[in-house]
């Protein structure tokens, strides 16, 4: 194989028109997902859970391999493996060092029995490789309509807490003299990710999720940290590489995971880079008076009244 | 304190008690504290100063007695209260900014999403140029200096008009310039807008000027009253039950011959100077 017909097997752009047609499911089921990655990546960075991410999708992966090994619904054996994880990660983990070696231990059990089922399994083999590394081609109506539900239900929750969920992400302390319930938020808010990567893993498969979840909300508080601005970019970035990802990936046979992984990347360097040259340029929002030191006249101004 | 008989007080504590398994922190302690006053706890580390606050707060129940704050049986994040942690520095890139922080104190707890954001928009900034901090209000926290946060603190805790206002140590760890500012903020609070202060210190001297009354805890036993009554050489070498030298200077207070604040109260003094005790 030539470089030629490689970049022809990459980009193929034939038949485009009716080809687009036929995927109007995929999109639409790629924007759902992004807009979810989008919003709840926002929290998986303030809670820093990239790797709790991970470690969830995994056993989601194991769950999903299950259900395909005796015949049940995917979207379901995913749910229940990663909604399982979730919990117990929630209920165990208090403390951040205690989680991750809590995740280093469920992945690759995960990971393993998820290779035990798939092996057991006497169907096709792209169903199993699209478990590791996404397929949303076969979107079908009814598949649509469970994602987006599902995914409305957990915006609405998501919704719901939002408030008291930041206050305890980004300041645990003072939310818990506040009254929040910190440990209660803790674990809805597991459960909620945990439904996340679940449907993710449809899009993109076990192996990537980390591309839907974390990297549009990482590269997001790259370039920002006004709160709304996060939250609008993370899901602008998140929905631009699902969706771009598949009108890309439409006339080859390539899955669309590397499509989606690369573009959310590619986002990611470039608001790296866009935040590096702010910080280098010292642009943080300070007001700087002229004619006095960095917030002196105002500290005087307090000490005196 | 006389105003007291006619006034429900903010904080009133009756034969209240604390100890964690079998050392008691302090039992018996009857404690009346009045909106407008400054009330200082002091006491060596283990004294039971932070468990004092986390009373208040709901977070600690007593051993024995009862505890009201303003007529009521205490609850966790009661509105009526505001509380000024240590400073503890955040990470360079937490996605908060100071206005962000201070946002929290006004409807952080609350459920949903912010719908009123002008309403709150507005009662941010008055609370940024209450703390002089309007210059850095876009600024993520954590590029902030410990004294600037400790301001945003403030302006925090005052977001609810509280009642009570429980102060942790709010100045360690701050220069002299900021002990001074923030100290001042919290007693505008208390003596001009009528607050009753907590302050939890293990120094005296920066808030020397402000403080009403004094608890200090030290060896599972207490003494209240005013810091000229409290932090003589008698009483201190009491409740440490050893030789104690209290030195005024300039309006300073320096206790001598401290006993390590670690160790136990009957330990011979230790040769040191340790300040403000």
């Amino acid at each position: 194989m030539d470089l030629g017909s490689i970049l022809h097997t990459i980009f193929n752009f034939e038949n485009y028109g009716e080809l687009l047609a036929l995927v109007q499911n995929s999109i639409l089921a790629g924007a759902v997902l992004g807009l979810l990655g989008g919003l709840i990546g926002t929290f998986v960075m303030k809670r820093d859970l990239a790797f709790a991410v991970h470690g969830i999708s995994e056993l989601s992966f194991a769950g999903a391999s299950f259900a395909l090994l005796i015949g049940a619904d995917i979207i379901f054996g995913s749910l229940a493996g990663s909604v399982a994880a979730a919990l117990l990660l929630g209920l165990m983990g208090v403390r951040a060092r205690d989680k991750n070696s809590i995740i280093g231990v469920i992945m690759p059990f995960g990971l393993g029995l998820g290779i035990l089922f798939l092996a057991l399994y006497q169907g096709r083999a792209a169903n199993k490789f699209g478990l590791l590394t996404g397929q949303i081609v076969s979107v079908d109506t009814v598949q649509l309509q469970v994602l987006a539900g599902t995914a409305v239900v957990v915006m609405l929750a998501l919704a719901a807490i939002w408030r008291p969920l930041s206050f305890a992400s980004v300041d645990p302390e003072m939310a818990e003299a506040r009254g929040v319930p910190v440990r209660g938020l803790a674990i809805a808010f597991m459960v909620l990710l945990g439904v996340s990567v679940a449907l993710s893993i449809q899009i993109v498969g076990a192996l990537l999720v980390l591309a839907l979840l974390i990297t549009p909300a990482a590269a997001a508080l790259r370039v920002t940290t006004s709160p709304r601005l996060v939250v609008l970019l993370s899901v602008v970035f998140a929905i631009t590489a699902t969706v771009g990802g598949i009108l890309l990936a439409l006339g080859s046979r390539i899955p669309i995971s590397p499509y989606v992984t690369t573009l959310s990347f590619l986002i990611y360097v470039v608001c790296r880079i866009i935040g590096n040259v702010r910080a280098n340029r010292g642009i943080n929002g300070r007001i700087v008076r002229p004619g006095a030191a960095m917030g002196q006249a105002a500290e005087d101004q307090a000490v005196a009244g | 304190m006389d105003r007291g008989i006619f006034l429900t007080p903010v904080v009133s504590l009756r034969g209240a008690g604390l100890q964690f398994g079998q050392r008691a922190l302090w039992k018996d302690l009857d404690v009346d504290i009045q909106a407008g006053e400054f009330f200082a706890v002091l006491g060596p580390n283990g004294s039971g100063k932070t468990s004092f606050l986390k009373v208040l707060l709901g977070l600690q129940q007593l051993h024995s007695g009862t505890v009201t704050v303003a007529g009521h049986p205490v609850e966790r994040g009661s509105r009526k209260i505001g509380y000024i942690p240590q400073q503890k520095s955040f990470a360079p890139d937490t996605p908060l900014r100071a206005r962000d922080l201070v946002s929290l104190g006004v409807d952080g707890h609350r459920w949903g999403l912010r719908i009123k954001a002008k309403a709150v928009n507005e009662r941010v900034d008055a609370l940024l140029d209450l703390v002089g901090a309007s210059d850095y209000a876009r600024v993520p926290v954590g590029q902030l200096s410990g004294g600037e946060q400790q301001r945003l603190r403030v302006a925090q805790a005052l977001a609810a008009e509280p009642e009570l206002l429980l102060c942790d140590e709010p100045l360690l760890s701050l220069d002299l310039h900021h002990q001074q500012a923030v100290s001042s903020l919290i007693n505008r609070q208390c003596h001009e807008r009528n607050s009753a202060v907590v302050f939890v210190t293990h120094e005296i001297n920066p808030v020397i000027d402000y403080v009403d009354r004094v608890l200090y805890l030290a060896g599972g036993r207490f003494r209240v009253g005013t810091p000229e009554e409290v932090m003589t050489t008698e009483v201190l070498s009491e409740l440490y039950n050893s030789r104690v030298e209290v030195i005024r200077a300039n309006g300073r207070i320096v206790v001598v011959g401290l006993p390590d604040a670690t160790t136990h109260y009957h330990d011979d003094a230790h040769a040191g100077v340790e300040e403000g005790h």
